[in-house]
């Protein structure tokens, strides 16, 4: 017997049992030659610079915040919208009333401009009248994993 | 061995291996990272145990919502990769003290504890019934819960909040 969380089950074996498959079987068809452009870390063409483990801006933290909040919510909305049928008009007034004091809470977030986004004012660019330096070649040397 | 005892000691093992990686890794991150594994295997060992709701409610709240804060929270300090951790061993006779004491209790509650082994490979699904409950009794600690959890979101934005100048 196959329960649905025995499915679920299947389905993680299987995520977790594919991505390696894949990249050991694509290992002996695709043609290795790496060069020190290709091993660099590939950001959006851009050459990397610096850490990529950064001090992250504080409003996605208060963002997280709000978001577990309204998660723990939705959660506990999931056994009340199985059942409020069987309860009728009271059973819908009971999960209205908790929506509504959580959409209290949201107003307030909203009001107090918790859910805006701060833009950083954008810097104009100096122009200097020096002439950008030469960009080095790029070299394609055979390199050694 | 049935399966059932197959896929509760490969969650079992999992909850084990991440949580000692937790503990003892030296780089916050993957300490953070490996986190999302213990808590994943609890998930997994609520499903197996019945509590199918509570295993939901794991993934979502703990795995979805608390470990990206902590993850936020990591991200958030200034020198991510220069700090320093203490894993080594420090304090071992209060420590072993203080767990000898805790293990005690833990034992003696497993051994007093009737546990029911009941086969637990086809149980109803608890949703309906917790449900059912919070419709009924639990109706007020319902209503109570969306207060707490308004109480719990003005709170945290208001510490939260940037100061305006």
């Amino acid at each position: 017997m196959l329960t649905e969380f025995g499915k679920i089950f299947i389905f993680i074996l299987l995520a977790v049992v594919f991505v390696p498959l894949i990249v050991y079987v694509a290992k002996f068809i695709r043609p290795a030659r790496p060069t020190k452009e290709k091993l660099k870390i590939y950001e959006c063409g851009e050459n990397p610079e610096g850490s990529p483990w950064i001090k992250f801006n504080i409003r996605f933290y208060v963002i997280a915040l709000i978001f577990l909040i309204f998660d723990v919510e939705v959660v506990l909305l999931f056994p009340w919208a199985l059942t409020y049928q069987d309860f009728g008009f009271y059973g819908f007034m009971v999960g209205i009333i908790f929506l509504l004091i959580l959409g209290l809470g949201m107003a307030y977030e909203w009001r107090k401009g918790d859910l805006e986004w701060e833009r950083p004012k954008p810097i104009p660019p100096i122009l200097d009248d020096e002439p950008p330096a030469e960009n080095e070649e790029l070299k394609e040397e055979s390199l050694t994993i | 061995m049935s399966l059932y005892d197959i896929i509760f000691y490969l969650f079992a093992l999992l909850v084990l291996v991440s949580a000692f990686i937790t503990v003892t890794s030296k780089n916050i991150v993957h300490s953070a990272f490996s986190l999302m594994f213990t808590l994943f295997g609890v998930a997994g060992i609520y499903v197996l145990l019945g509590a199918d709701f509570l295993g939901v409610v794991q993934l979502l709240v703990y795995v979805g919502g608390i470990l990206i804060l902590m993850i936020f929270g990591v991200m958030m300090t200034n020198e991510i990769t220069n700090v320093d951790i203490k894993t080594g061993t420090t304090q071992v006779v209060p420590a072993i003290i203080g767990v000898g004491l805790f293990a005690g209790a833990l034992t003696s509650m497993m051994l007093r504890t009737g546990w029911n082994s009941q086969p637990s490979e086809n149980m109803d699904t608890t949703t309906y019934a917790i449900g059912k409950l919070l419709l009924t009794e639990y109706v007020l600690i319902f209503e109570l819960l969306g207060m707490l959890l308004l109480v719990a979101l003005i709170g945290a934005a208001s510490v939260a909040r940037k100061e305006k100048e």
